[in-house]
């Protein structure tokens, strides 16, 4: 193997594109953690149904792609606060295995929802974006554009946390859940408004990955695991922590699964994951207590 | 638990030894072994889960325990009695691998779930990717065993009588159920409770913390790779998504839950439960419409978590306390 190696180049690439992918993938997750405390193991599902929402729209009714997108957006940000107000909220109070299990409970719902509605076959959108040749590497449009979409989405994201009421109100209960009510927040309405923009995440997560991936109803668990260990790796709970995990998952993933196997480069992320574990325990970048 | 209940108890479980004996049906007797082996894997997990360590990953050891008897007598034909045992000492190295730094660094609530499903992901991931030796995600059988019309080989662990099997399981599963009263009256138990309530303070009064959990996650190790062998074995078939996808590992917490973690026979019951679940809504549904089973099942467990936290038996339990004791105690 040449010291610079073309393909290898490559991988690096489109492992650097998936981390964008992958830490938009975080961010909704982790902001949920960050400001509920729950962990919402359906998380993925919730991207697997805004997938179809898109698919359903667009190729059986024929609608354009942005208002199919749009649906997609809308309707997971929806479901979002629908599983909060009818799911979570019961169980704020119980146990946290049970606040974990509940959701577990709606990721084999969705999964069964989607088999019934849709059936097992694979699905796809029938959109090829084609790729721009830059040298001998070959970029993927698709994965440009969720590159960048993902990347702008975070950036917005992060200003509306830090220069709204409403993002401040989010970050403010995410630090005390206890003094913030005296303060004059409602906690109930601040997790509401979390819920939807973590289910409007997903949904534009759904709009990324639709153009790259055939849609099937297993498909959240390709990408729920993945999801929940970078938020782990990061502090579970933490942003920034989570960005930056996302990109070393996607290293692992891309570069291990080119020098390897596919599958390898996500048991070399998932060693990884496991040995960092014993490091720092409480992730990469852990909020001190 | 009262004589009468105590009673009850020995006369329901001769019945269960005597019914092959009686001669039960092939289909129910199928159930009964399931409901066992399941029982008893799921009693393996209470083992932790009661005490504070929930893992999402003993699909892990399933994993282990299942593939490592099929891989080895198909490669080298080495009988499963000998198998077993190396599942074993794998399934321990593995869960000390894991549960010592856990344990150690405090790892415990959501990170502990989320690393142990890690654990989950890279058994079910690797036992894939070398897909050449366990034939990856279509699974694989053992090579057959019974040559010449034989009903029985101890050698390869494969007995054509399902009486065999029900006895084989029953054992094992009554063995579960005595470790688990074994660990109940132990001083572990009550320093893992100390431990689930207060970690810092259990270490101020002695309790090695990392000793204590570590010995409970072993034992718990374990018994799910054995169950994990006993599923090989009896249904001649595994592959990586029935023994280590992320459904099962949820599946096995789920069944737990909903017969109640607190009492011995709370995971049995929880198996039954989910066994008798599926059974019915495959029955009453059908395969008509796929999918549709498993619909119900989940907006049941989400029920289920919702309104009975504790399982079935324990609410039971719960309702008859309290009972009791406005009968005793009537002001």
């Amino acid at each position: 193997m040449d010291i610079f190696d073309i393909f290898l180049l490559e991988a690096v690439i489109n492992g650097l594109l998936l981390g964008g992918l992958l830490a938009l993938l975080a961010l909704g997750l982790n902001l949920i953690f960050g400001v509920i405390d729950v962990v919402w193991i359906c998380y993925a599902e919730l991207i697997m149904v805004g997938m179809y929402a898109i698919f359903w729209s667009h190729t059986d009714f024929g609608w354009p792609l942005w208002l199919a997108f749009a649906l997609g957006i809308g309707l997971v940000a929806l479901l979002g606060m629908a599983l909060h107000w009818f799911i979570v909220r019961p169980v704020l109070s119980a146990e946290p295995i049970n606040q974990l299990l509940v959701t577990g409970g709606v990721l084999f719902f969705l999964q069964a929802a989607a088999t019934v509605a849709f059936g097992v076959e694979f699905r796809n959108i029938g959109i090829r974006l084609g790729g721009i040749p830059l040298g001998d590497v070959n970029l993927s449009i698709a994965r440009l554009i969720a590159f960048a979409v993902a990347l702008l989405a975070i950036v917005l994201a992060y200003l509306f946390l830090t220069r709204t009421y409403t993002g401040t109100a989010i970050r403010a209960i995410s630090q005390d859940r206890e003094i913030m009510p005296l303060m004059g927040v409602n906690p109930g309405k601040v997790y509401l408004v979390t819920s939807a923009m973590g289910g409007g995440l997903a949904g534009l997560a759904a709009c990324l990955l639709v153009l790259q991936y055939d849609i099937h109803p297993a498909i959240g668990l390709s990408f729920g695991p993945i999801t929940f260990l970078i938020c782990v790796l990061g502090g579970l709970g933490n942003l920034f922590g989570g960005f930056v995990a996302a990109f070393i998952f996607a290293q692992f993933i891309s570069v291990g699964g080119y020098v390897l196997k596919i599958e390898w480069g996500y048991v070399l992320a998932f060693v990884f994951f496991i040995a960092m574990m014993f490091v720092r325990p409480e992730g990469l970048f852990a909020r001190r207590r | 638990m009262r004589p009468g209940f105590r009673h009850l108890g020995w006369v329901l479980l001769a019945i269960l030894v005597a019914s092959p004996l009686i001669g039960v049906g092939i289909y129910p007797m199928h159930l009964l072994i399931m409901a066992m082996l399941w029982g008893f894997i799921y009693t393996g997990w209470a083992l932790m889960g009661r005490l504070g360590m929930v893992s999402l990953g003993h699909g892990a050891f399933l994993g282990i325990g299942a593939y490592s008897v099929v891989l080895l007598w198909n490669a080298y034909s080495l009988t499963p009695l000998v198998g077993a045992a190396i599942a074993i000492a794998i399934s321990l190295i593995v869960a000390v691998i894991i549960g010592y730094p856990c344990f150690r660094f405090k790892i415990v609530g959501h990170y502990f779930a989320l690393v142990t499903l890690a654990l989950a992901e890279v058994v079910r991931l690797v036992i894939v990717a070398m897909r050449d030796v366990t034939g990856g995600s279509l699974g694989v059988t053992p090579a057959p065993g019974l040559h010449d019309g034989a009903t029985a080989s101890l050698k390869a662990l494969q007995f054509s009588d399902r009486v065999v099997w029900f006895y084989v399981v029953l054992a094992f599963w009554l063995l579960g159920l005595w470790v688990w009263r074994q660990v109940d009256r132990s001083m572990n138990r009550l320093a893992l409770q100390a431990i689930s309530e207060d970690e810092d303070a259990a270490a101020s009064i002695g309790i090695d913390v990392t000793r204590t959990k570590l010995k409970i996650a072993m034992l718990s190790a374990v018994m799910t790779s054995i169950g994990g062998v006993l599923y090989a074995q009896y249904q001649m078939y595994v592959n990586p998504e029935t023994v280590s996808g992320i459904g099962v590992s949820l599946q096995i917490v789920f069944g737990v839950i909903a017969g109640g973690m607190f009492v011995m026979l709370g995971p049995t019951f929880g198996a039954v439960f989910l066994l008798a679940l599926q059974e019915a809504l495959r029955v009453l549904v059908g395969n008509k419409v796929h999918g549709l089973d498993l619909l119900i099942y989940g907006a049941l467990l989400i029920f289920f978590i919702i309104y009975m936290p504790k399982g079935i038996l324990g609410t039971l339990g719960d309702g008859l306390k309290r009972q009791r004791n406005w009968l005793s105690d009537p002001r």
